[in-house]
């Protein structure tokens, strides 16, 4: 029984990468606007472009690793 | 699988015991191999460092430097070049110009010489023609003269004849003041 | 998750310290990896580069004006860690996605020692080069007087939680790609005559683990230069 509320946890848990997924989706849509606003600004900033997109991608990441943990050390 | 088997009393065996045989934690997690991975990490990243800071970074960069530096000295001698195409084509121009003023300027000497020499020889000939023109009307009015002396001579002769032959004499004295009188008129 | 298993290379089951591993033929293989770009590649000294040559100068100069640009000028001294960091992280990620290899910065133990390496790295020279000075990374001035305590504490935390986060982002991601290529192979057996859909998914996964695997060496990179610049350059 432990077993099966640790699966359905886990599941849940997942919902968080969905959610990075919007986040990350945020970071470079908004990225994206403005460069096409300001296209000879846009190549000095790829960089925080890439360290956004990281930050929002990092919690979807944790989240998976607490489904993973669920899955299988708890 | 390995986790299981061995003595360690790691997370993973942990795990293992809570939930069955089969089940396996995270190989992540299974802190009876950290030690070993993070001895073989600590010798790859000093074996890299090593390699990459003596030997491979400061053979790239010299390289690199290097390329810079060839580059550079290749634009320089491109600009030296080009500035001394552009010194010889001055010069070229300097040269045409230079000939091109000497070409003029012997073509107005040589213009004003002839120019001289055409008016000499021109007034020479305008004063020949002076000289001739003079000449030619002193004869003229001489035989003008010649000629007007002779027609009162004939004039005269003409009347004493024509007097005569109408039969009558004719004083010479008065035919001469008759015929001078008409002459002028 | 087996795949993830380290194992004896020479047999036996006792895993000790120093005990020859599939970490150490993998790492191993990294080290060859870069020692064959960096160093044999580059061995003609070549004013016209060869391909190999092109390639080795194009990662120099990446991380080169990585650290340039986001560290400032007075980062180029840890450029060869930084570069050392990158490259290996960097090969080890691209090795672990061969198929049957082990993929050494899927496992937290090595992505945290990496971490830690920048961790303490940053803070040593943020204190030796600053002083107490230092600290002031945490006291923002330029926030209202009544705030600022409330906001250190914050940042305070978000400073001890940069190595968990820079060493779990990269395994997550690395182990992520791993597990669902994973299970688009169990599904793959499962399906029987329409396992050509999974079989497409996982060529289609794994054209993106090769591109994270490259963005996930780029942004730890680009995260230890981040707060290389906040050791040398502290104020806000």
């Amino acid at each position: 029984m432990e077993g099966e509320l640790a699966h359905i946890g886990a599941g849940l848990a997942a919902i968080g990468s969905g959610a990075a997924a919007i986040g990350v989706g945020n970071v470079a849509g908004n990225f994206l606007s403005g460069a096409l606003r300001n296209p000879s600004a846009a190549g000095d900033q790829t960089a925080t472009l890439f360290i956004g997109i990281a930050f929002a991608e990092a919690l979807g990441i944790f989240s998976f690793l607490v489904a993973l943990l669920l899955m299988f050390a708890v | 699988m390995a986790t299981e088997t061995h003595d360690a009393t790691g997370h993973g065996a942990e795990a293992a015991a809570g939930h069955g045989t089969e089940a396996v934690g995270m190989p992540q997690l299974d802190f009876s191999t950290f030690p070993n991975q993070i001895f073989w990490l600590l010798v790859t990243l000093v074996v890299i460092y090593f390699v990459l800071s003596r030997v491979a970074l400061p053979r790239i960069g010299a390289v690199l430097a290097e390329r810079q530096g060839t580059i550079t000295n290749d634009i320089a001698a491109a600009e030296d070049l080009k500035q001394k195409a552009v010194e010889a084509e001055e010069a070229y121009n300097q040269a045409l110009a230079d000939a091109r003023a000497e070409a003029q300027k012997i073509i107005a000497e040589t213009k004003a010489e002839i120019q001289g020499e055409l008016d000499e020889a021109s007034a020479k000939a305008d004063a020949e023609i002076a000289a001739q023109t003079a000449e030619s009307e002193a004869k003229i009015s001489e035989i003008r003269d010649g000629a007007m002396a002779s027609v009162s001579e004939v004039a005269k002769d003409t009347a004493a004849e024509i007097v005569s032959a109408l039969g009558q004499s004719a004083d010479a004295k008065a035919i001469t003041a008759a015929v001078t009188a008409r002459l002028k008129g | 998750m087996d795949q993830f298993i380290p194992k004896p290379l020479f047999g036996g089951d006792v895993i000790n310290w120093y005990t020859p591993t599939t970490v150490t033929l993998w790492m191993a293989l990294a080290v060859l990896c870069v020692i064959l770009l960096l160093v044999l590649g580059t061995r003609g000294r070549a004013i016209v580069p060869t391909r190999v040559q092109s390639i080795a100068e194009l990662a120099y100069g990446f991380v080169y004006k990585m650290v340039e640009d986001v560290a400032g000028k007075d980062a180029v001294k840890f450029f060869p860690y930084i570069m050392t960091l990158f490259m290996f992280i960097l090969f080890a990620n691209f090795l672990g996605l061969l198929p049957m290899s082990f993929a050494t910065t899927s496992h937290i133990a090595v992505t945290a020692v990496l971490a830690a390496l920048v961790f303490v790295t940053v803070t040593v020279v943020g204190f030796v080069k600053n002083g107490a000075g230092f600290l002031g990374l945490f006291w923002v001035s330029s926030a209202p007087l009544p705030l600022r305590p409330i906001l250190a504490i914050i940042e305070l935390i978000s400073y001890f939680v940069r190595p968990v986060s820079h060493s779990i982002r990269l395994a997550g991601n690395v182990m992520a790609g791993h597990a669902v290529i994973k299970v688009f192979a169990g599904f793959a057996g499962a399906l029987g005559l329409f396992s050509f859909i999974p079989i497409f998914a996982i060529t289609a996964v794994y054209a993106l683990e090769v591109l994270v695997a490259f963005i996930q060496a780029y942004v730890f990179t680009i995260l230890t230069c981040v707060y290389l610049k906040d050791a040398l350059h502290p104020s806000h």
